[in-house]
């Protein structure tokens, strides 16, 4: 770690607090972060780690002078090259950011201006500063979108943010941090948007350009993998307060706290698959399906799922794996093919379904809180399903709501709480028992677990895979994190722009000989340990090299 | 086509797609020969919907196409609603003209005279056919051609509207983003507090006022403003001051504070806070990031505006004994002289959708989603 005094970055006993306003109760004071100190060294990079709520992003954003939401500095010291940048006024402010200290935030696609060129956006603070004059930092872009490895650096500053894909558009935000030559960028998770083959190469190009600049950077991501790949030295943060700091080394291969014991640990279970994979309960049998303009998003998809096991289904955005789950619920009817469920063939669209039909397959969708109505108490949002499915009223589902909340782990005293009083996590689970109240025989789940926290995810899949034990339960579990489908799944099917590119159970499609994409997709997944990047890199290069 | 398309479209031959391990059970497995050929399904695909294409290759074209298709059919059942409304009005003209002291006989005689006795469907069809050359008939009272009389107004009640228009909507607009600006600070309440005053007060109470007070305490306006053809261009301007300052306080606070609300709601957007971490100025960022992406809603309020100005002109001619489509619309109303009405309210209606077609075309102009297509 950083002597203070040489540091370019040197930050305090850091204090940031916010004014909540719970419905119904008098406004609160919260302290969002809580006694924070680290040190900076020009050209280094520091990772800033934890669950959502731990303070990262806030804490950052401290080095602009920034509080995002009404959040307050109220106590401590940021001090930029000597300078406390907190005791600077406005226009100290507004000199220092965009300057000398940049920010790159989570989701490139809304921090751009829809209106305006990508380049004039990627210049407009270097000119505005008076760093530089236009023809310059025009210069300095193209230098910046070379080393960033965009295509066609010449021309792509002329394009508008939607004209480029998201990866492109996360390395056009990071060169415009990098343009006006910053003493430190702040990224805030800039990865954590993007597909696992796009991160990576997003990743790469970040550490050659921060190697390339001699920038400082403070690394703000809730993923340990990613962060081992970038930084000199990590911090761990949670509930605001520094858990454990020190160099990477230490934190991946020697952790001294619980907390960071359990991050670096997290996902490394394997499930043993199941041995017979012959009697399949679910079959997808050469089904396509188009979009009502004529689009095609799925090609002669062919697959089956058994009793009592989990079909994994893997891809990136846009690979049709979703819509698979449409078709096999009913939301999209395949425009050919057929879905046969214990020998029988599915009712293709959902409005036609039998109401059995209906309670046999279940969903639990991405996002548990959009998929409740915020109006509804846990009560009525587990007690409909079986009042429509089995005609329960009054004590009888009362009592069985709360047989549900034994079976998802929460105690019956969530009965008459509303979705906005719970956690993430909680809101997943109450989602999987409403799914559970139906009696059902398949539960699609898809991404339950990607916008929750890798501890609270684990929680999750441990409570699925328990309730599979028990009732017997089938699941398609649609994900991109290789590490859930290794943890989960029987059966692995891949899939890639609309069609499944690999099928079988999971020690086979998991194992070589690899088609290309698997491959990529694979090698993609950051690994718990140093200079995997790195390592990656190299052999991509050999590969190159040798073709 | 974008690099990580490129890429992975590189490192996965279509050929190679399906790579089926083998299962325990492989009957249910499809044939992999259909499944790995792409070709087959393309070239289909893409003959089969030319529309599709052209609807890909030029969105812009397309969407601008629609709404002027949509404004021609909407205005086609507006002028049925005209005409079947006017012909739903109670009383008729014939009885209003001759008095409460006519015999049934001369009634009939001067229905008769006017083509009131022939079908509903055919005189409707015949109005329309002469609207379409502009030929809207006879007025019935004076006996003038209704078109020459609307030739005239109508360019009056346009100068008043588009005058008052050239002052509101700059003024409109700045004032909104002035309120941006400071929001919540004494700047923005005034203009706030001011603006609402104004849409609270109906215009005629308005327009009365501003006379009271200007003309005839201070003095220092006409009135009436009565413009005939020979007037020059500043005394005509001086003459109109007051309906003009009437109508656009009319307008003002609504275009004001929807400009306000638009920019807000682009100001909350995470470009604007990277406009913030750049370290630009307040006025920068909300002239050069907010203020184009609040175009859009901004045209919409201010479209909405203009056609009612041109529409509800029609009080404020009335008060102030201008000489436009409004006061000739009333005058034609109370005498029930339905070839005016009718006229007046088609012109009415045309140029209402006009300006709202125009908004729309322009909004989707503005969208640089659709002006530069991938």
């Amino acid at each position: 770690m950083p002597e203070p005094s040489k540091s370019l970055l040197s930050v305090r006993d850091l204090r940031i607090q916010a004014t909540s306003y719970p419905p119904g109760e008098a406004p609160k004071r919260i302290t969002i972060v809580d006694g924070v100190s680290f040190d900076l060294e020009k050209g280094k990079v520091l990772g800033l780690i934890g669950e959502s709520g731990a303070g990262k992003s806030t804490i950052g954003l401290a080095a602009l002078a920034y509080g995002r939401g009404g959040a307050e500095i109220t106590g401590g010291e940021v001090n930029l090259n000597g300078t406390n940048i907190l005791a600077l006024g406005k226009g100290g402010i507004a000199k220092l950011r965009g300057a000398r200290v940049c920010y790159v935030a989570q989701s490139a696609a809304a921090a751009f201006n829809p209106a305006h060129k990508l380049g004039d956006q990627v210049i407009e603070a270097s000119v505005k500063h008076g760093l530089m004059t236009k023809d310059e930092a025009l210069k300095r872009a193209l230098y910046l979108f070379r080393v960033l490895g965009l295509p066609d650096p010449e021309t792509f500053g002329k394009r508008f943010p939607h004209q480029v894909s998201g990866g492109q558009l996360q390395r056009a935000m990071t060169a415009m941090a990098l343009c006006p030559s910053p003493e430190l960028i702040v990224f805030d998770e800039p990865t954590t948007a993007l597909d696992v083959t796009t991160q990576i190469d997003v990743l790469a190009a970040i550490k050659h350009a921060i190697e390339e600049t001699h920038t400082a950077a403070l690394y703000i991501t809730h993923d340990l993998a990613v962060v081992a790949q970038i930084s000199d030295d990590i911090m761990v943060l949670r509930h605001g307060k520094t858990v454990e700091y020190g160099s990477v080394q230490q934190i991946i291969e020697a952790p001294q706290q619980d907390y960071t014991r359990a991050l670096v640990n997290v996902r490394q279970a394997t499930r043993k698959e199941a041995p017979d994979q012959s009697r399949p309960l679910l079959v997808v049998d050469d089904v396509s399906a188009q979009y009502s303009n004529g689009f095609k998003v799925l090609h002669n998809v062919s697959l089956h799922l058994c009793k009592g096991q989990t079909l994994a289904v893997v891809g990136e955005s846009g690979s049709g794996k979703s819509t698979l789950a449409r078709v096999i619920t009913g939301l999209l009817p395949p425009s050919e093919g057929k879905v046969t469920f214990e020998g029988e063939t599915l009712t293709p669209a959902l409005k036609n379904r039998s109401r059995d039909e209906l309670r046999r397959i279940q969903l639990i969708y991405q996002m548990a809180d959009t998929a409740m109505n915020p109006r509804q108490t846990v009560r009525d949002i587990i007690g409909r399903p079986l009042t429509f499915y089995d005609g329960l009223r009054g004590a009888a589902k009362t009592a069985r709501v709360k047989e549900l909340l034994e079976q998802i782990e929460m105690g019956t005293g969530f009965v008459d709480r509303y979705p906005a009083e719970l956690s993430g996590g909680q809101k997943q689970r109450v989602a999987i028992a409403r799914a559970l109240a139906a009696r059902p025989e398949l539960i699609l789940c898809d991404e339950p677990t990607s916008a929750l926290d890798p501890l609270v995810a684990e929680g999750i899949l441990k409570l699925l895979m328990k309730l599979q034990e028990e009732q017997q339960l089938s699941y398609i579990f649609i994900t991109h994190d290789i590490a859930i489908v290794r943890a989960i799944a029987d059966s692995v099917a891949v899939m890639h722009r609309g069609r499944l590119v690999r099928f079988g159970p999971k020690s086979q499609a998991l194992s070589p000989p690899f088609d290309d994409y698997t491959d990529l997709l694979l090698k993609s997944v950051p690994e718990m340990k140093l200079g995997w990047l790195e390592q990656v890199l190299t052999t991509r290069r050999m590969e190159s090299a040798g073709n | 086509m974008n690099w990580t398309a490129e890429h992975a479209s590189r490192s996965v031959s279509p050929f190679r797609q399906v790579d089926h391990v083998p299962m325990s059970n492989p009957t249910e497995m499809s044939n992999p020969t259909k499944t790995s050929n792409p070709t087959e399904i393309k070239p289909a695909e893409a003959s089969s919907m030319p529309g599709l294409r052209l609807k890909a290759r030029f969105p812009l074209l397309t969407l601008i196409a629609q709404r002027l298709l949509l404004s021609i059919l909407l205005l086609f059942a507006v002028s049925i609603l005209i005409f079947g409304g006017v012909e739903a009005l109670p009383g008729d003209f014939a009885s209003t003209y001759l008095g409460q002291s006519a015999t049934p006989q001369a009634v009939a005689n001067i229905r008769g005279e006017l083509g009131l006795d022939r079908p509903l469907v055919s005189r409707y069809v015949s109005w329309l056919g002469g609207a379409l050359q502009g030929d809207f008939g006879t007025s019935w009272a004076s006996k003038n051609s209704v078109s020459e009389q609307v030739g005239k107004r109508l360019g009056n009640s346009l100068f008043l509207a588009g005058f008052a228009a050239v002052i509101a909507v700059p003024l409109a607009v700045g004032l909104g983003m002035l309120s941006v600006h400071f929001r919540d600070r004494m700047p923005d309440k005034i203009i706030n507090v001011l603006s609402l005053a104004a849409i609270s007060l109906p215009e005629f109470f308005i327009g009365y006022l501003l006379i009271l007070y200007f003309a005839v305490n201070f003095g220092i306006a006409t009135f009436p403003a009565t413009v005939y053809e020979d007037m020059g261009l500043l005394e005509r301007i001086k003459t109109i001051a007051l309906p003009t300052a009437t109508l656009v306080l009319v307008v003002l606070a609504h275009m004001m504070r929807m400009t306000r609300a638009a920019i807000l709601s682009v100001m909350s957007s995470a470009y604007m806070e990277t406009a913030e971490l750049k370290g630009l100025s307040g006025w920068r960022a909300i002239v050069k990031h907010a203020a184009p992406n609040a175009l859009a809603p901004i045209i919409n309020v201010v479209a909405l505006n203009l056609a009612y100005l041109v529409v509800g002109v029609v009080v404020v001619e009335v008060v102030f004994v201008y000489p436009g489509m409004g006061q000739y619309m009333v005058d034609a109303v109370t005498v029930r002289d339905m070839p005016v009405v009718q006229a007046c309210g088609l012109i009415f209606a045309a140029v209402y959708i006009l300006l709202n077609m125009v908004a729309d075309i322009l909004a989707i102009v503005a969208n640089p989603r659709l002006r530069h297509p991938r």
